[in-house]
């Protein structure tokens, strides 16, 4: 069966365990993985998988997209590269997953908005943060229901998941799943909080959805729209589990999760990481699904005119 | 010879910090009418206190659903109180992840002197943005290290050293759950002293959940900190802060020089302070078994109207957050915990309303 040829950009955690779930697809084959270090672990286990690397970062692998033909890349660097990586893959037509704060594109949580962002047969998506990955789909479930005038969301996360680079940015990490419980979850304002966690042995990711509706919830219909929705987080992520809630306490909804990895590569407590390989794997299969059907044409972004 | 504790701190001289308008937002469930803040920083600031912190108990950006929400919002407090302060500096409390840099430079804006960023006691490495910040903003820029008994010695330096790397001008080991004895404050802040540079003080900040604000703070003065926290009343979280003018009494008796018009001080707290709140802070059973599991002093009224609502003991649910390892800011695992409780013991089916729970 024809797949659509990927490629992935950094070779650190994130991006084995995106090549993991990569190599497991019906829809999607991983074909090159490009780093910055000679020396980097992630790209010789690669190279051992029979994938094509290079340590000379995107201008190593630029000269082959056409020929290998790849049409999907995932941006698992910072959000200092990723506009150069993002032009650069976009003006040879291949359509960019972002896994970095960057957020050039739309943002994408995909049992939410991901249909719509296909629809527009958009060139670059940003995968917003793991808390935003598992929490924007509740504030969604509930604003679906009835007005939501503001969503708080709480995400806690195991010390040892969470890397140099977000711990520098964290105040970006706060800001832009603010931005988003907003923006995509529908909510009227909104105010996300990240608790780092140092426990041995490591807890695994909490989220706590906090929705205030302008009038009194109808609480039947918020649970059932909780539950299916929770479902569909299921497909990508199983370990995406419903601990306690929904409660309704006034106009105030409180839904409390836990989110458990598959554990590819990273650990299982490290949910909140494995959500964001899991919501970008999910993505790509989406829009993978329609080039091969033929319904969606990537169309290379002229020189100049890319994001 | 044995040395005398007042051998080791007379003739120092020692920077008092008061809690009452931040941590004492706890106590008020963050409700304290922006009128009573003006008058009870003026008086603090005429006894000659000279460092007053005034914020969501959370520190900025703390109101929300998770930790209440303000009677007023930062901005207003601050505004309010910046100006009729003539003396002291007024502080604000920053934790990364709940307050952001704009929170900050707001604080900036108003006129607050200091800031006091504060993380786990393991998690110092979150704070380089906000520490960076407020040595831009040109604050006096304090490294607050929380729940500092959950981690050893060595790695409390560690982290110190770090937030000293980032700039931070005072770096603090804080009690947040008042679990510490004195022997384990000298611990830390002797170590502390060692490791830092000399021109980077040391703070300590107590809560009197097991009785030991005045002891444990006495402790660290011995072993180099020259910063002490507490407040007026002992208004805080849990059984409050190390109450701040029992400590003056004390310290002008061992003839430790802070500055502080004790009698003045003495008066605040009991005109001003006091009669703000119904039922002040003290070692209940609830707030003594924070100190005694080494939990987070701010989970006490949580716990209590989980209680109510859910019908699990406070206490029950307190010391299961501490068996958790839960840390501060994870105010939402108080329900949760509750709710699971409450389900085990078949107070509640699964997905039952709260409010209607059989206690």
């Amino acid at each position: 069966m024809t797949k659509v040829k990927c490629a992935i950009i950094g070779p650190g955690n994130i991006g084995t365990d995106l090549l993991y779930k990569l190599m497991r697809s019906d829809v999607l084959e991983p074909v090159w993985m490009v780093g910055i270090d000679p020396e980097s672990e992630g790209l010789a286990r690669a190279a051992d998988l029979g994938i094509k690397t290079s340590a000379e970062g995107v201008d190593g692998m630029l000269p082959h997209v056409l020929e290998d033909g790849v049409q999907i890349a995932f941006d698992a660097t910072s959000a200092y590269v990723h506009a150069e990586n993002s032009r650069k893959l976009n003006e040879l037509g291949v359509l960019m997953i972002d896994l970095t704060p960057a957020a050039i594109g739309p943002l994408c949580v995909p049992p939410v908005n991901l249909e719509e962002l296909i629809s527009r047969s958009v060139m670059n998506v940003n995968m917003v943060t793991c808390a935003g990955q598992a929490t924007i789909p509740m504030v969604n479930a509930v604003s679906r229901v009835q007005t939501v005038d503001y969503a708080e969301i709480i995400a806690t996360v195991a010390s040892l998941s969470i890397g140099p680079g977000t711990r520098k940015n964290i105040d970006e990490f706060t800001r832009t799943t603010s931005a988003a419980v907003q923006k995509v979850g529908g909510a009227g304002s909104g105010k996300a909080i990240v608790v780092i966690n140092p426990a041995e042995p490591p807890l695994m990711m909490r989220d706590t959805i906090y929705c205030e509706t302008a009038e009194t919830p109808d609480q039947e219909a918020i649970t059932k729209s909780v539950h299916e929705m929770i479902e569909q987080v299921q497909k990508y992520v199983p370990g995406y589990r419903l601990k306690n809630g929904p409660t309704f306490d006034g106009n105030k909804v409180a839904i409390f999760l836990e989110v458990e990895g598959l554990g590819d590569f990273l650990p299982k407590y490290a949910g909140n990481l494995d959500i964001m390989t899991a919501a970008a794997t999910r993505t790509a299969e989406m829009f993978g699904t329609e080039i091969l059907a033929g319904r969606m044409e990537l169309k290379a972004i002229a020189k100049g005119l890319a994001a | 010879m044995t040395q005398t504790m007042e051998s080791q701190i007379k003739g120092k001289r020692v920077k008092l910090h008061d809690m009452c308008l931040r941590d004492g937002m706890h106590s008020m469930r963050h409700q304290i009418p922006v009128e009573r803040m003006v008058e009870i920083a003026s008086g603090l600031d005429a006894a000659g206190v000279p460092l007053i912190q005034v914020t969501h108990g959370d520190g900025l950006g703390g109101s929300s659903l998770n930790y209440g929400r303000g009677m007023h919002t930062d901005e207003e407090y601050l505004r309010a109180v910046v100006p009729v302060v003539k003396n002291a500096k007024v502080s604000v409390l920053h934790v990364p992840g709940i307050g952001t840099l704009d929170e900050l430079r707001m604080a900036a804006d108003c006129g607050a002197g200091c800031v006091h960023v504060a993380t786990h006691c393991t998690e110092a490495d979150v704070a380089e943005q906000h520490v960076g910040l407020g040595r831009e903003l040109g604050l006096d820029t304090v490294g607050f290290l929380m729940m500092a008994h959950m981690t050893p010695v060595d790695a409390l330096v560690e982290q110190a050293l770090l937030m000293e790397s980032y700039g931070a001008q005072t770096v603090y080991c804080v009690d947040s759950a008042g679990y510490m004895l004195p022997d384990e404050v000298t611990a830390r802040i002797g170590s502390m002293r060692e490791a830092l540079q000399d021109e980077t003080e040391i703070g300590f900040h107590g809560h009197h959940n097991l009785g030991m604000g005045v002891a444990n703070s006495l402790a660290a003065i011995a072993s180099g900190a020259t910063r002490i926290d507490g407040s007026a009343a002992g208004f805080g979280a849990g059984a409050g802060n190390t109450p701040l003018e029992v400590f003056a009494a004390v310290l002008d008796r061992m003839g430790v020089d802070t500055g502080v018009d004790t009698f003045a001080l003495m008066d605040v707290a009991e005109d001003s302070v006091l009669p703000m709140m119904a039922k002040p802070p003290r070692a209940d059973r609830d707030s003594l078994t924070l100190g005694y599991a080494g939990v987070y002093s701010t989970f006490l009224y949580p716990a209590k109207d989980c209680e109510r609502k859910y019908g699990v003991p406070a206490r029950d649910i307190l010391v299961e957050l501490g068996r958790k390892r839960m840390i501060g800011g994870q105010e939402d695992m108080i329900e949760d915990t509750a709710l699971t409780m409450a389900k085990d013991r078949g107070l509640m089916g699964h997905n039952s309303k709260g409010d209607r729970a059989i206690a």
